[in-house]
């Protein structure tokens, strides 16, 4: 009789997607909509956690397509990770409350 | 370092941005929040760089310095303003990245992990590639579009031509096909097919979409950039960028969706587009009676009320009249009159915007507030402040079934007793259409630039 010993890989990741979206719909709906902005540039920030991917590509020591493609990609995600995250704090900044 | 520990460092990453969106909830937790986002960012980058296979970092420190110092500086230097523009292009770049990686994927499998015996990739890789290039590439090109519109490089009307939805119908059924035939055929060239065909579809997509529909369209490219993230992590079985992916999935979705909501309209006509192109000469305005009146009036009538409300909208921020508005403010709350902004969900030109405009202007968010929970306000209200906003507060929506706006949620600016609209002319706003309260009898219309007319207001309060 054959026993199954490992679960797929495949299946672990459908797994923490699934949560994770249930995850983000509950923590999104929670999000004030004055702040609406803000979460769309810092979401925009940490979609560019992609980098992973890129540095993966632009690391083997002898050059070809795929060092290239995760060189150039590294660079976009920088973009977006350094840029979304200054400007997300450079809006949170500015929600102050009443000077008392 | 061994892959349990960087499966576990990228799960506390992971927690780290479930902890960045967390802190939103309040704009008192929100600074907090992003600090958590910056440290899940450090550890994912930390922890693949510890990975034995990385070797070269010549590429990724120039990627790094350069990326992140350009980065920088446009986050620093841009505008509030145009921050739907920059978040359109921020988009972009996620899809552009998501494609370069897949397509690194297919040329060097080994280093993720996904090649065969032979040298090949396998299957699911190729299924989960697919996916990621193709959304990626939509993402890429649509956000390049939604770009043009919002920084006025094109026009915002929409792009109609005949039989344009078959036409795009077709480009679509072919990438999937060619999709599928990638997954069995591993071949570089239908790969690289799909992909063009992918990117013309992003471009076909948006540029059928006018204008007024762009805060949608922002929050659908949103969604998009998380799911072509999750499509490239099932690629990388990358916990970190699988939980990203579906995180920033579901945030764009759901404001995508609260947006149509707020325009009370349906998903599938925005996407299917043509809307809100040609402003139709509506009913002959002159012709109805109105009542004009100056900055002085406005400023009496306000001095002498209990409380105002101000209806802010998109042509405040246009006119760059947000930091004098809220000076008036300021002079009328020195005079014991309660000053309460009201914003509407798609006041601004993407969710949220108007909120972080006025927040620019210090005005405190405690001040600012949603339309469920004062739209009840109105009613007990001295005057109704509407400056740069119209159709969010056209009672037609309510009445006329037949117009444009119909069934869409507005503020209720002409249950209170005095409403003082600051606008050019009469003419109507972007849907085209009459807004009755022009014409009402507790109407004053206070015709000029947003900004002279407040500082009218401002000089004549002092």
């Amino acid at each position: 009789m054959e026993q199954i010993v490992h679960v797929h890989p495949l299946i672990i990741a459908i797994t923490v997607f699934v949560l994770a979206v249930f995850i983000g719909y509950y923590v999104v709906w929670s999000v004030t909509p004055a702040l609406h902005t803000p979460l769309m540039s810092v979401t925009n920030a940490i979609s560019s956690v992609i980098i992973v991917g890129a540095v993966l590509a632009a690391t083997p020591m002898e050059s070809g397509i795929g060092k290239i493609f995760g060189g150039i990609a590294v660079g976009l995600a920088a973009v977006n990770i350094f840029g979304g995250f200054a400007v997300t704090q450079r809006m949170l900044a500015m929600f102050k409350k009443k000077k008392t | 370092m061994t892959a349990n520990l960087a499966a576990i460092l990228y799960l506390v990453a992971g927690v780290c941005f479930i902890m960045a969106l967390r802190g939103l909830s309040s704009p008192t937790s929100a600074r907090g929040g992003n600090l958590f986002g910056i440290a899940g960012m450090v550890i994912a980058v930390g922890t693949t760089l510890a990975q034995p296979s990385v070797q070269d970092y010549l590429y990724i420190i120039i990627g790094i310095v350069a990326g992140g110092a350009i980065g920088t500086v446009i986050a620093l230097r841009i505008k509030m303003t145009a921050m739907p523009q920059l978040v359109a292009a921020f988009h972009s770049l996620v899809g552009l990245a998501a494609v370069l990686v897949a397509g690194a994927a297919l040329y060097s499998p080994e280093l993720f992990g996904i090649a065969e015996a032979d040298g090949g990739i396998r299957l699911i890789s190729r299924i989960e590639m697919s996916v990621g290039v193709i959304i990626g590439a939509i993402t890429f090109t649509g956000s390049l579009v939604a770009f043009a519109k919002l920084q006025e490089l094109v026009g915002g009307a929409p792009l109609v031509f005949p039989l344009q939805l078959s036409f795009n119908l077709i480009v679509a059924l072919v990438v999937i096909g060619l999709g599928v035939y990638f997954c069995f055929g591993q071949s570089e060239a239908v790969f690289w097919i799909m992909t063009a065909l992918a990117l013309l579809f992003g471009v076909l997509m948006i540029v059928r979409i006018g204008g007024a529909d762009m805060p949608v369209v922002i929050s659908m490219l949103n969604s998009y950039s998380g799911w072509a993230a999750a499509g490239i992590g099932f690629t990388l079985e990358n916990t970190v960028l699988i939980i990203v992916g579906a995180l920033v999935g579901s945030s764009g979705a759901i404001l995508s969706y609260i947006m149509c909501r707020a325009m009370n309209r349906s998903f599938i006509s925005v996407i299917m587009g043509g809307f809100g192109g040609v402003a139709e000469a509506g009913v002959s305005a002159s012709q109805k009676s109105h009542k004009p009146g100056s900055a002085d009036d406005g400023s009496f009538i306000m001095s002498n009320a209990g409380s105002v409300i101000i209806v802010p909208g998109y042509g405040l921020a246009v006119a760059q009249a947000q930091h004098v508005l809220r000076e008036m403010a300021d002079l009328l709350k020195k005079e014991g009159v309660t000053v309460r902004y009201a914003v509407h969900p798609v006041a601004g030109r993407m969710p949220g915007h108007m909120n972080v405009l006025l927040a620019e202007a210090n005005v405190p968010y405690e001040d600012v507030f949603e339309l469920d929970d004062i739209n009840s306000e109105f009613a007990t209200t001295d005057v109704a402040f509407v400056i740069g906003a119209n159709d969010v507060v056209n009672p037609l929506a309510k009445t006329d079934p037949q117009c444009p706006i119909a069934g869409m949620p507005i503020l209720d600016v002409e249950q209170a007793k005095t409403v003082l609209f600051v606008k050019r002319s009469l003419s109507p706003g972007y849907a085209g259409i009459d807004n009755p309260v022009f014409y009402r009898d507790n109407t004053m219309m206070l015709f000029g630039d947003a900004k002279k007319m407040v500082e009218g207001i401002v000089k004549a309060l002092q």
